[in-house]
């Protein structure tokens, strides 16, 4: 069916084109369109029937008119794979964007992916440790995990994310990772800043990047995450190895996601998003993982701008129906000049339980853990009663309690970028903060755990 | 009749077809590759259908074929233990079909069709039989037995029947009109099976979960709500609810939510011993997984799979519990569909018809006089995943409106670590009165009196906070500090309960009752101790109180907490000597 050019668009909406009188086009098919112009855009069918087909196109619909030729391709959106694609850099759509060759397929894989069979799945149960003590303590991750970080405008998200990719590793391990980095509609300025982070580390030879800027074409982002998806699962299920993939802003691929379904007319869900946003972020959130009986696995790292620093606006709302947990970054941390301004308390790793303990971390991670959040939450309570009563109210536990608020901001949460704490320099710090505090106020930490590893016990 | 159309139309997962005679709900082949899809529309002469699997790369001008069925389930010996997809696929099976990935096109068996399972008959020749009468027995597993029965609007006269060892479509009993009986039948899954009549429910679903057993029962063949932001632990008491509840088997509808998480079901339940038969509890579960990217359409049809397994399992008289995680996914699986159809929206964008649905799915649960007079319940326990955590939405609300009891999870208890974070002050259950009497007499005769004094002592607590939020807990006079202490001892001790603990996770419900009345007799040798001039703080701090606090980690505590409290109370008596 390639290779007959219709001329028969009626119209142009948005980033949607319509045509009618067409062989019988498939769903889902791959569409190249010839402007007058001699521009080439390409784009993929929304909606087919005898009568009329809708196309999507990637690149924007600017100069398209009723004269420009429409192909189609017989074919759905493949991405060609190989290893070569380890150390290069290419465009939303999957072009080279640094001037190498094209990439020689191994393969063509479909960019959609299909459905893990959750009884071929296995359970995630590898610690990695990040160095950063606020992750590997309190939300640590797992791999095949997906874990977003839940950020706002104007916070370091990207130095979080660029630091866990660089110290990320097993726990007494080397073996590295592979970053399949995905930019969505970011600014020309992060994506230098991630580009050279990963230059000046060595890090982008062991690296694979789809690049979509904030002015490429909005509905290029819609293939952008499915592409360095596709990739990861080459690299992690035919090619044995771990993958980590860090995607950059689900905010602006929601947003193009929007974008579509007004154009089409859709009926909108919440605040204008379509209805089947949820199923749309599933089918790409749940491409973390690890596959039974092979070596390699996918571990994902989302980073999403809350609008307003709305948690419970649909995007950050959605995705945490989804992921296995999320990093939330405070802009009052931040404020206070601590970085990383992790807030630990709406934090959560729902995959901890599984990864921690005797046998991967240590035998008081959990212990430890519980308690240094207790303490720190009741601490912060005591903040906003402080406010109020003033300090002197307080009684000795409390007061040690809030005490102990602003040494864990101070000196648990705070690390330099390049510092990489291993797990048990993070356990032995927190045992070292925690002994300012009365062991009798420290109810969730096991007598035998105290016995062991309490400074006063040690020395 | 014409059963064969072609493709007229395709956007997502629905497709249009011209040219073929079809009813509602029809269950249609689509494409080349004969996807499976359901007919959900008829405009004229163009069927609008569902399809249950991914539709790139078909073409309109493909072939679309009607079956002439509506979608159904199949049912006999070999559901238990299964795990399957939204429209009753095995998943193992579809490993071997099609690997790791779920691809499409692969139809499968819902069970293992040839494997032999011994029947034996419970009529003889020349007994009259009719609609649901249970014709002979198969040992399913070891706890279960699979009642073979008549399909309903079946009757007759037993002209021939079988004994020994059969597969599920060898013909096992003939009757007099000639209708031949097999093992397996068929059900379609949007019709509720018959039964004679609804009872009022009253017992109680006993789930090993203090805070659920003690101050919000649920009722065998009651219906249950549980909304909660995302993180708050929905999936976790779900699950603790298949572990542990006394249903006799369970229905387990992973719908729309997390690959990994199932993982974690399949791996855990077959290790797992049911604490009430002490057998491994996989032996009484079917599990139902559509995770969030399988499919939208087979999610729509994975809660109607998993509550006529239910109800098939209900009519041979058993007690089945069905957990659907999520129904509001379910919700959006609607909306999805509703949405491709362009279809006039409701509130927030889901169809019109959401509440009437959710509504009609509830109503399949409850305690049934079943067609051949036996006892049997279905109790559907659903969880609600509203956005933002506001159940002023839809779903919540149309859930809301149909069940009667109501487990608010709340994110502020799951920020504190207080689990399961189940709100006391705005959860309800409107079961106790019809419940009240069992609890009376099978627990205690004052179990429904100390329920009240516990929940009243948490209703003043939350309005002395507000209080305390102010002055400080110092300002309070001391009756009422200690009405907070004990108020603490609810929540820390009782309420509170560790999902992951060996021992505390199942809490028996004479424990439960014995816990709440140790927190009682706390406060009355609390009180009187404070009376004879004891101060709160050497009241509080004795040794005994914190040994009872910490025994229910401990195996056995029920055989020593009459002597952990005695002690207790002692030591409280002793403080006051020492003024």
């Amino acid at each position: 069916m390639t290779g007959k050019e219709y001329r028969t668009i009626t119209d142009v909406k948005g980033p949607l084109v319509f045509l009618n009188k067409t062989e019988p086009v498939a769903f889902g098919e791959i569409v190249t369109l010839r402007l007058s112009n001699g521009t080439i855009k390409n784009g993929q069918v929304l909606d087919t029937s005898d009568d009329l087909v809708i196309v999507q196109v990637f690149e924007g619909t600017a100069k398209i008119d009723r004269e420009s030729g429409v192909t189609f391709m017989g074919d759905v959106f493949k991405l060609p794979v190989s290893t070569d694609l380890v150390g290069r850099i290419l465009d939303g759509a999957g072009r080279p964007r640094d001037g190498g060759p094209e990439i020689v397929a191994d393969e063509k894989a479909d960019i959609i992916g299909a459905a893990i069979n959750p009884y071929s799945r296995q359970s995630p149960n590898d610690f990695i440790q990040t160095g950063v003590s606020a992750i590997d303590l309190c939300t640590s991750l797992v791999r095949g995990q997906k874990l977003p970080i839940f950020s706002a405008s104007g916070l370091p998200h990207n130095d979080i994310a660029l630091q866990i990719a660089r110290q990320a590793k097993l726990k007494d391990s080397d073996e590295e990772f592979i970053v399949v980095f995905c930019a969505m509609g970011i600014t020309a300025e992060e994506y230098n800043f991630f580009r050279s982070d990963l230059e000046r580390t060595g890090a982008l030879e062991n690296a694979v990047l789809f690049v979509n800027l904030a002015d490429d074409p909005a509905v290029e982002r819609i293939i952008t995450p499915r592409l360095a998806l596709t990739a990861a699962e080459y690299l992690a299920f035919e090619k044995d190895y771990h993958v980590l993939v860090i995607y950059t802003d689900m905010t602006n691929y929601c947003d193009a996601l929007r974008q579509i379904g007004a154009a089409r007319e859709e009926v909108p869900g919440r605040r204008g998003y379509p209805g089947y946003m949820y199923t749309d972020l599933a089918m790409l959130y749940e491409r973390a993982g690890i596959i039974k009986n092979k070596k390699g696995s996918i571990t994902q790292f989302p980073i999403l701008t809350m609008p307003g620093d709305d948690i419970t606006h649909p995007i950050p709302d959605l995705s945490g129906y989804i992921t296995e947990g999320q990093i939330v970054i405070s802009r009052e941390l931040h404020q206070q000049g601590i970085y990383p301004p992790i807030n630990v308390l709406p934090s959560l790793s729902r995959l901890m339980g599984s990864c921690i303990g005797e046998k991967t971390t240590r035998e008081d991670h959990k212990s430890v853990s519980d308690q240094m959040y207790a303490a720190y939450a009741q601490g912060r309570e005591l903040r906003g009663l402080v406010a109020i009563v003033g300090e002197d109210a307080l009684n000795e536990r409390d007061k040690q309690l809030l005490d102990f608020s602003g040494v864990f901001e101070d000196k648990f949460l705070r690390q330099t970028r390049d510092e990489d704490r291993s797990i048990e320099e993070t356990l032995d710090l927190c045992w070292t903060l925690m002994s300012a505090i009365d062991t009798k106020y420290l109810v969730r930490l096991d007598q035998k755990w105290i016995d062991k590893y309490h400074p006063d016990n040690r020395a | 009749m014409n059963n064969e159309g072609v493709i007229y139309r395709i956007s997502g997962p629905v497709v249009t077809a011209t040219g073929m005679n079809a009813a509602m709900y029809d269950v249609v082949r689509v494409g080349h590759e004969g996807l499976m899809g359901e007919v959900i529309e008829l405009h004229g002469e163009k069927a609008v259908i569902q399809v249950y699997e991914d539709t790139s790369g078909i073409r309109p001008g493909e072939p679309v074929l009607n079956t002439q069925e509506t979608l159904s389930v199949s049912l006999g010996p070999g559901l238990l233990t299964q795990i399957y997809d939204g429209i009753q696929r095995p998943l193992p099976t579809l490993e071997e079909e099609m690997g790791v990935f779920i691809t499409r096109g692969v139809d499968a068996d819902a069970f293992d069709l040839e494997k032999i399972w011994t029947f034996e008959p419970q009529v003889a020749v020349g007994d009259e039989v009719v609609a649901g009468q249970v014709i002979g027995h198969v040992q399913e597993t070891e706890t279960i037995v699979h009642k073979i029965m008549v399909p309903p609007s079946v009757s007759g006269v037993v002209k021939s029947i079988e004994s020994g060892d059969f597969n599920v479509t060898q013909t096992i009993c003939v009757l007099d009109n000639g209708t031949e009986m097999q093992m397996m039948q068929k059900w379609p899954v949007r019709t509720p099976r018959p039964f004679q009549q609804k009872y009022a429910p009253e017992t109680p679903l006993i789930t090993g979960m203090r805070i659920l057993d003690f101050l919000f029962p649920l009722a065998k063949g009651g219906a249950a709500g549980i909304p909660g932001p995302f993180g708050s632990g929905k999936t976790v008491t779900q699950q603790s609810l298949a572990k542990y509840s006394d249903a006799q088997l369970v229905v387990y509808i992973g719908c729309g939510e997390r690959g990994n998480e199932m993982t974690e079901v399949l791996d855990e339940f077959p290790h797992l011993i049911d604490p009430n038969t002490g057998k491994p509890l996989m032996e009484r579960t079917v599990m139902i997984a559509n995770t969030s990217n399988m499919p939208v359409a087979a999610r729509e049809a994975s809660v109607y799979t998993g509550i006529t397994i239910a109800e098939y399992f209900r009519d041979m008289g058993y007690d089945v519990a069905l957990m659907a995680d999520s129904t509001s996914r379910w919700a959006e699986a609607m909306r999805e569909i509703s949405s491709r159809l362009e279809e006039m929206p409701g509130e927030e964008g889901y169809p019109a018809y959401l509440s009437s649905r959710i509504a009609e799915f509830y109503e399949r649960a409850g305690r049934v006089e079943t067609l051949n007079g036996d006892d049997g319940s279905v109790t559907v326990i659903g969880a609600v995943s509203p956005p933002g955590g506001d159940i002023s939405e839809p779903v919540s609300q149309g859930t809301l409106r149909i069940v009667k009891v109501f487990w608010g999870l709340d994110a502020g208890l799951a920020r504190q670590r207080h689990f399961p974070a189940i709100n006391w002050l705005n959860s309800y259950s409107l079961y106790p009165q019809s419940l009240d009497q069992w609890f009376r007499d099978n627990i205690s005769q004052d179990f429904p009196e100390v329920r009240t004094q516990i929940s009243g002592l948490l209703q003043i607590e939350s309005e002395l906070q507000e209080i305390v939020q102010l002055v400080g807990s110092d300002a309070l006079p001391t009756d009422q500090q200690l009405t907070l202490e004990v108020a603490r001892m609810i929540r820390e001790y009782f309420l509170q309960q560790n999902g992951f603990h060996d021992v505390d996770a199942y809490c028996d419900i004479h424990l439960q009752y014995q816990m709440a009345k140790a927190i009682l007799s706390f406060q009355d040798a609390a009180k009187s101790a404070m009376a004879g001039g004891a101060v709160l703080n050497d009241v509080v701090n004795v040794p005994a109180r914190s040994d009872l606090m910490r025994g229910r980690f401990e195996k056995g505590y029920i055989d020593i907490i009459a002597d952990m409290v005695k002690k207790m109370t002692d030591e409280i008596a002793e403080t006051v000597e020492e003024n």
